[in-house]
């Protein structure tokens, strides 16, 4: 009695560890925080497509996280056959530390292997009540600002750089614009470890007067939360922000799938992708499928990282490393 | 009441002779306030927020594939770590409460370590050990063994957090019953597997079985540790917890409720469990 119970047991068990074998071939993408909407209907639209093509049926697994937390468990051994995080350098981080891809890995896709782009803007309450339109307004007293913290989210690093940027051109110095930023953090009522995590405690959690955010997380959080409750505020000046693409050399020739997984991010210039970006309030790099979705974003005037920053790599050792503007800058208790 | 006290001397003097226990009036009013605040209403609202949209969508929630996956990979987990937890439990209590022998105490001390160390700090554990560039991931990966990120490493983890528990309720136990019995078996005959099976385990059983279900209900529970060795990878290395969290980011509230009211129900089954084993141990350990 007790052997067929524990067989039983046994066979159930088993049953249970055994994961049915749906599809011919499984894609990991490792990706940032707020691409969870994008990649659902990339990942439909892609699987369709392969299988038209090639009669293989592909089955592609995410994860999310904060971008540098996701690197980091790429570096420790999540097995991604495709990386598509929110900033290059978390990408070089790869390369560097893990030896997972080449060091040169951008330039193997158009528009610095970035087929989406998006830009920094921020999300208030109904009817504006502080009186949100500029970086300016984010740095008065007794404004309460959310953004996640930079050391662990990509969208956090854009949205610094992008009010680095604005105070340097606007105030014209270096020694100005840390000032700006000093008094920008010291605003920070919460600082999250990711982007979607800041717009939970902005939304849902109702902290704060005004949330940086990707155009992106807060055209979606506008669409899914009920349009009566927030307003965008699209500041005179951002940031250009570029989420790179790539596949991960190491873990594809292990596995066999470099075919598919190349196919999967080249899927990505195509128009149908392109309109499947715009669909999420990512800014399409087609200029026929920006133009179509032109009216649905606000008009902004941006700032390249390169022509600001000097590329990811300076910008990640001048304000992100240990020690950098970014930590003697915030210090929290201190007022 | 001081009017009316004053006016009638003969109220007074039943008032003194049996005073009012306000006392424990307010200690149970305290705690029902706060097992209400802290405990029933969230779990109330919980449920409610499962059902708030209907039926329709907590029953297409919980069968969705993600989460039917999460909710097998949560069995299957709790399925391996408490069986083990179970042998080494009652090994480890058995040794510790009926023999002697040279860093006893630094024994029970080890056992207690997953209690007092943060279940992060368990997790990187693993990801510093197994991780691929930890101590054996280069070996690791030669060999195309998969630990972190997978499901070894969610059952690894879950077997960590909830190492204590069958060998921590079983100790005390042991040794309040002492060792007279085994003492007579052993001055019998009985051999050692005699002596596990005829006389220390049917004395300990339900105290056992208090264990396993603290020990089951920790496995299906745990969130840190196996968040870190996860890697999230829905569908696959997501267990119900997970992908809870992952829900409710994903603005899917009711969705992130109904798994959560699953899970809250789990624990409910192990509550009623427990109590029916208290209540059978208090009965049996009435002469």
């Amino acid at each position: 009695m007790i052997h067929r119970t524990l067989s039983r047991l046994a066979f159930a068990v088993a049953a249970l560890a055994a994961t049915p074998a749906l599809a011919e071939v499984t894609l990991l993408n490792v990706s940032y925080d707020p691409t969870r909407e994008l990649y659902q209907d990339y990942n439909k639209a892609f699987a369709a497509h392969w299988e038209a093509k090639t009669k293989e049926k592909v089955t592609i697994r995410q994860s999310h996280g904060g971008a540098g937390k996701q690197a980091r468990a790429v570096i420790d051994g999540l097995e991604a056959d495709v990386v598509t995080l929110a900033l290059a350098y978390d990408i070089d981080a790869i390369a560097e530390k893990a030896k997972l891809l080449p060091a040169d890995w951008q330039k193997r896709l158009p528009h610095n292997s970035a087929p989406y782009t998006s830009t920094i803007i921020f999300l208030v309450r109904k009817g504006n009540p502080r009186g949100i339109r500029d970086w300016d307004d984010l740095v008065r007293a007794g404004v309460s600002v959310i953004t996640p913290n930079p050391k662990t989210s990509g969208g956090a690093r854009w949205n610094y750089l992008a009010a680095w940027g604005y105070a340097l051109r606007k105030y014209g110095s270096e020694a100005k614009a840390r000032d700006f930023i000093a008094a920008l953090y010291r605003n920070v009522a919460v600082l999250d470890s990711g982007a979607r995590g800041s717009t939970t405690t902005f939304v849902e959690r109702g902290i704060g007067d005004v949330l940086i955010s990707w155009e992106n997380e807060a055209y979606l959080a506008l669409k899914e939360l009920g349009p009566g409750k927030f307003e965008i505020v699209t500041p005179s000046l951002s940031i250009l922000a570029e989420p790179p693409v790539t596949v991960v050399d190491r873990n594809v020739d292990k596995k066999g799938t470099r075919k598919v997984a190349e196919a999967y991010l080249q899927y990505w210039y195509t128009p149908q992708a392109q309109e499947i970006a715009a669909r999420n309030y990512y800014r399409p790099i087609d200029p026929k499928v920006a133009a179509k979705f032109e009216k649905q974003f606000a008009k902004v005037s941006l700032f390249g990282i390169d022509e600001v920053f000097g590329g990811w790599q300076k910008a990640q050792k001048a304000h992100f490393a240990d020690g950098g503007t970014f930590d003697q800058l915030y210090q929290p208790g201190k007022k | 009441m001081a009017s009316i006290a004053s006016s009638a001397p003969l109220v007074r003097a039943t008032a003194r002779r049996r005073p009012v226990a306000w006392v424990p009036i307010v200690l149970v009013g305290v705690a029902l306030a706060y097992l209400s605040l802290f405990l029933f209403v969230p779990l109330f609202a919980v449920f409610f927020e499962a059902l708030r949209k209907g039926w329709g969508v907590y029953l297409a929630a919980i069968r969705e594939p993600d989460a039917w996956s999460a909710v097998k990979l949560t069995l299957l987990a709790a399925a391996i770590a408490v069986p083990l937890n179970l042998v080494f439990g009652v090994a480890a209590a058995w040794a510790i409460a009926k023999f002697d022998f040279g860093g006893k105490s630094l024994l029970i001390t080890l056992i207690d370590l997953p209690f007092s160390v943060s279940p992060v700090i368990s997790g990187l554990i693993y990801v510093l050990m197994f991780g691929l560039q930890g101590w054996f991931g280069p070996w690791l990966a030669e060999h195309e063994l998969k630990v972190v990120f997978a499901v070894p490493g969610i059952v690894l983890a879950t077997v960590f957090v909830t190492f204590p528990f069958v060998a921590r309720e079983l100790i005390p136990l042991m040794q309040a019953q002492g060792r007279e019995e085994e003492e007579a078996a052993v001055l019998l005959g009985a051999n050692a597997w005699q002596l596990l099976w005829r006389v220390t385990l049917p004395n300990v059983k339900w105290g056992l079985l208090y264990g396993v279900i603290l020990c089951n209900a920790r496995a299906m529970g745990e969130f840190g540790a196996v968040s870190v060795v996860s890697g999230h990878v829905r569908g696959y290395t997501n267990t119900l917890p997970l992908h809870i969290e992952i829900l409710y980011n994903e603005y899917n509230f009711a969705a992130a409720f109904a798994c959560a009211s699953l899970l809250a129900l789990l624990a409910l089954v192990t509550l009623v469990l427990k109590t029916a084993v208290e209540s059978r141990q208090a009965r049996e350990q009435r002469p």
